[in-house]
């Protein structure tokens, strides 16, 4: 999947009543190779889903273009793109409201299956194959996601992603709403599914640490922009751009976990920041900046200075394969004062 | 630890919700002890009594569904769950003060910021509105929320999550409590955030010298603002000990199973530790260790005989036939 | 939601505020607008020629003419269309058929009577209904909450003016304490006002009820109560003025039914308001004046809800950024 230059503006006021565009993504490009699995981190606010959603087309993209297997989703006529979409499938965050509560789990599995002229045997067939796969016992079939727990449903909205043979899965912060016991069930699953099926995953998250131990390549996303992009190991072992590293040096615990010692003193260029300084994100207020023409951690920028607040840097190469949008991290440097224990 | 006592003391606390016939078994006897200066972490998973704890100790359960069977909540040499109402009252929020996950739902939207602190102070120390007014403004520069005096003025839906957790964090500390209980207030918020309400908690600990009781679901989150920890299960705490003593040497297989069902970056492609089974159905009360249902080390006698929650080490207590011996998963 | 930095909250609130009037006036403006338009169609399209309605069995045809001339009906469809919506900018809605007077006065001369009526019965309905409704949400199954329940269900279930009858009977006849007909004193007034309060009291209880038990079970409840507030505090201070912002919408469309419900009072206690006006109206086929009267009240009813709208977001700076 290829996405370029992808921009989606939110019809919008700004705090002052004038109205204004609000570019949710900002001129994103992406590519993510068949067989992989590209993680995107943000927080929220930073336009992951409304990303997500435009690369399935399901709320088409302001300007840029998707390409899917080489083939320019704009440029499809509906019934063609409906095609196209069931190579794509999306899981979102909560299985709660992701099933309808009055069809049952085999109805919910089976709608997909009629829209495309699926006859009945095929159909249980493939029900049944689905469910086993994800761990659920077809015998339940007949039940309602209410007699199921938080975990089961998810693995039932999986299973229905699956029926449509997809080779493209998105995955929108598919485990954030679990426990732990059955994130690490469900995280197992997506796994083994990914390896059986040959699929390729766009896995998004506000979890560094789930997306890097998940993912191949890593893309953090802040402001509706991509501020840097790495494969997992160079993104960890050099993180070139703050929020990046303010990232990583706030997930919780991971100061002794983990094999992160991202200190908050080590984070800064200059030693004597006091990291109390950095101020708060607010996901509003990075939104409405992203109007300007600053890039858009200045605010929250311990190294942010005048060059920063004039135009937003662009991504450039740190290294093979990972890129950076950070004027105080040229090509080749490797930040200072990064004390890692591994 | 405090060598003079513990600050708040819960004994076997027992209770019991009831709904249309019924009966859930929320918590099934725990004790644990909380100290002054200390941050206390309880973690569990949804469904293991945590948040119940926490509304247990100042009365909060909503009556009449919520049953105290037994037990008792000590708070300086008195028992809060026999306290007529009347004066658990004058406890809640001047000694002992709460903190909630979704700041959007538990503040007051109807109400300006300024005002929802200066009620609790003019309540609970009697102090005049001029003197409210200016005890709030301070208490919002103290959780960060000082820079522009418009929140003072501002109401609840007017303010970003992480300004509204701070807020309530300000009300909950405007009386000068010793005793601090923190519901999950992180769990709501975007990581960046989380990092700096932990790290203002602890400040305000220090500063306050509050006793803190820390609930998560989030093993990290524990580890990063807990001194203490206890870890719930279906009701019952299964094991309690010191931050590193947990962390080095987990005692009770269901802290370790949860331990090592996080993903560790440094273990890329190896499959995550998982819990086989589901959480106990809490309507029923089974004989023996409530784990061994599920655990990988159950034996017979872990099926009949209740493990008790003993002192193995130092300072670590665990509730598991197994534990002290060394043993692997 | 707020951004750091930025300008003063009072200011920004007053903008928010005055963004939402001007809204909500346009929106006024244009059901007022709409209202007009459908009731000129509708009385339009009703079978009947109205100037043969008017004149008579045996008129000529140029007594008939002449009666469309003046009602304007001979006109072309389009030209009376855009001819009335300027005469009703101007709340200028002719003359009456009958008596000749121009209708805006004769509304304007009885509305102040069916205004007093409609504002009494909202205040009794008020009166009793707020209170009940508070305290059967606070106190639930208690003799309070009965009484509430009883009250709702008989309000209802009674038309007014069969309770207009009722009262009248008993205090008017049996026991003459009220006055049978006239408005000359306004001890006249009370009876009705209160036959037309009971009924919408019932709608504003249930209501009231429904919103503060709803407040009651929210979780900032919780925390008033983890905050060591008196009960007293966290009920009548916490709960219930979150729990009156949407009572005030439903007040403001109780009144529009208390003027409709007036007008039909009237004729139980002989007032004379605006009900006999456009009762008489109908049946005399007074075509200005009944289209005069259907376009006033709308007016009036969207000025009322108009009203309500802009309290409640006065009472409440969220709603002002819909």
């Amino acid at each position: 999947m290829q996405c370029r230059n992808i921009v989606k503006i939110h019809r919008g006021r700004g705090v002052e009543g004038e109205r204004h565009g609000f570019r949710a993504v900002d001129n994103v490009s992406i590519e993510i190779e068949r067989g992989r699995i590209f993680g995107l981190v943000g927080e929220s606010g930073c336009g992951k889903t409304t990303l997500a959603r435009a690369i399935l087309y399901l709320d088409p993209p302001t300007s840029g273009s998707v390409l899917f297997d080489g083939v320019e989703l704009g440029s499809l006529k509906p019934p063609m793109l409906r095609k196209y979409r069931k190579r794509m499938q999306i899981i979102f965050q909560d299985p709660h409201t992701a099933l309808d509560p009055r069809m049952t789990v085999y109805d919910s599995l089976s709608e997909g299956l009629i829209n495309i002229g699926v006859d009945k045997a095929r159909r249980d067939k493939k029900i049944r194959e689905l469910l086993d796969r994800v761990g659920i016992s077809s015998t339940y079939s007949r039940r309602f996601p209410h007699e199921f727990s938080t975990g089961q449903r998810q693995r039932i909205v999986i299973a229905r992603a699956l029926t449509m043979d997809p080779e493209f899965l998105i995955l929108d912060e598919p485990v954030s709403n679990l426990d732990v016991s059955i994130q690490a069930q469900i995280i197992n699953l997506l796994m083994d599914l990914k390896k059986d099926l040959n699929l390729t995953y766009l896995f998004i998250s506000h979890d560094l640490n789930l997306v890097s131990y998940m993912c191949d390549v890593v893309a953090v996303m802040f402001g509706g922009r991509i501020v840097e992009q790495a494969p997992t190991e160079a993104l960890l072992a050099h993180p070139g751009h703050p929020y990046t590293r303010r990232l990583l040096a706030s997930i919780p615990g991971g100061t002794e976990a983990s094999g992160f010692a991202y200190s908050e003193e080590s984070l800064y260029k200059q030693p004597d920041t006091e990291p109390d300084k950095e101020k708060e994100i607010f996901a509003s207020s990075s939104a409405n900046l992203v109007a300007s023409d600053a890039c858009p951690y200045y605010p929250y920028c311990a190294q942010g200075d005048s060059e920063c607040k004039n135009s937003a840097p662009l991504l450039r190469e740190l290294s093979k394969g990972h890129v950076v949008s950070c004027y105080k991290n040229s090509a080749g440097q490797e930040p200072e004062g990064i004390e890692r224990t591994t | 630890m405090d060598e003079s006592g513990p600050l708040l003391k819960i004994e076997n606390l027992n209770v019991r919700f009831s709904h249309r016939g019924k009966s859930v078994h929320a918590l099934r006897g725990i004790d644990i002890s909380f100290y002054k200066d200390e941050i206390h972490g309880l973690v569990g998973e949804s469904g293991s009594g945590k948040t119940v704890t926490a509304t247990s100790i100042m009365g909060l359960l909503p009556r009449p569904s919520a049953e105290i069977i037994s037990g008792s909540v000590f708070y300086k040499g008195k028992n809060l769950l026999l306290m007529p109402e009347d004066e658990l009252r004058t406890y809640r929020g001047r000694a002992i003060s709460m903190v909630f996950q979704e700041p959007a739902k538990y503040l007051n939207p109807a109400f300006k910021i300024g005002g929802q602190i200066e009620e609790m102070v003019m309540l609970h120390m009697g102090l005049s509105k001029v003197a409210a007014r200016a005890r709030a403004r301070e208490l919002l520069k103290l959780v960060g929320l000082g820079r522009d005096g418009r929140v003072l003025d501002a109401y609840p839906h007017e303010l970003s999550s992480g300004m509204k957790q701070r807020a309530m964090i300000a009300i909950a500390i405007s009386c000068n409590p010793d005793f601090l209980i923190a519901d999950e207030p992180t769990t709501a918020l975007d990581v960046t955030l989380q990092k700096q309400i932990l790290k203002l908690i602890r400040t305000l600990k220090n500063i306050e010298n509050m006793g803190v009781l820390f609930i998560s679901h989030d093993l990290g989150v524990i580890r990063e603002i807990a001194d203490r920890i206890s870890v719930i299960y279906a009701g019952k705490i299964v094991e309690s000990a010191g931050k590193e003593s947990l962390f080095n040497n987990p005692m009770h297989p269901y802290t370790r199973l949860l331990m090592l069902s996080i993903p560790d970056v440094r273990h890329r492609g190896r499959k995550l530790a998982t819990i086989p089974g589901q959480v106990l159905d809490t309507t029923s009360t089974p004989e023996g260790c409530l784990f061994a249902p599920r655990c990988p080390l159950a034996e017979q006698r872990c099926f009949s005989l209740t493990p008790e929650l003993v002192e193995h080490e130092k300072g670590h207590l665990a509730a598991c036939h197994f534990a002290g011996k060394s043993w692997n998963l | 939601m707020h951004v750091e930095g930025c300008n003063n909250g009072e200011t920004e609130r007053v903008m928010d505020l005055a963004r939402f009037i001007a809204k909500r006036l346009l929106r006024l403006v244009l059901t007022v607008l709409l209202i007009s338009t459908i009731v000129f169609f509708v009385i339009r399209v009703i079978p009947g020629d109205p100037a043969l309605l008017i004149a008579g069995i045996d008129a000529t045809p140029s007594d008939i003419a002449a009666i469309r001339a003046k009602l304007g009906t001979d006109r072309p469809l389009s030209a009376q269309y855009f001819d009335f919506l300027w005469k009703v900018a101007h709340l200028d809605f002719g003359n009456s058929m009958i008596s000749e007077e121009p209708v805006t006065a004769l509304i304007l001369q009885r509305f102040p009577l069916t205004l007093a009526l409609a504002v009494l019965g909202m205040v009794i309905g008020t009166v009793i209904a707020i209170p009940i409704g508070i305290l059967s949400a606070v106190k639930p199954w208690s003799a309070w909450d009965y009484v509430g329940l009883v009250m709702s269900q008989l309000g209802m279930a009674i038309p007014s003016f069969w309770l207009g009858i009722l009262l009248l009977l008993v205090f008017a006849v049996k026991i003459p304490i009220f006055p049978l007909f006239g408005a000359e004193i306004l001890a006249s007034l009370v009876l009705p006002a209160f036959s037309l309060g009971f009924a919408r009291a019932a709608i504003l209880l249930r209501h009231t009820r429904a919103s503060m038990s709803e407040e009651l079970s929210k979780e900032y409840i919780i925390a008033a109560k983890a905050k060591g507030l008196t009960d007293r505090m966290i009920k009548y201070k916490h709960a219930l003025k979150n729990a009156l912002l949407p009572i005030i919408t439903v007040a403001g469309i109780e009144f529009g039914y208390m003027l409709g419900g007036a007008i039909i009072i009237e004729q139980v206690f002989s007032l004379p308001g605006l009900g006999r006006l456009f009762l008489y109206a109908i049946y005399q086929r007074d075509f200005p004046l009944i289209q005069g009267g259907v376009v006033f009240i709308a007016i009036v009813f969207s000025l009322v809800n108009f009203a309500a709208d802009v309290l409640y977001s006065v009472v409440n700076p969220k709603i002002r950024l819909e």
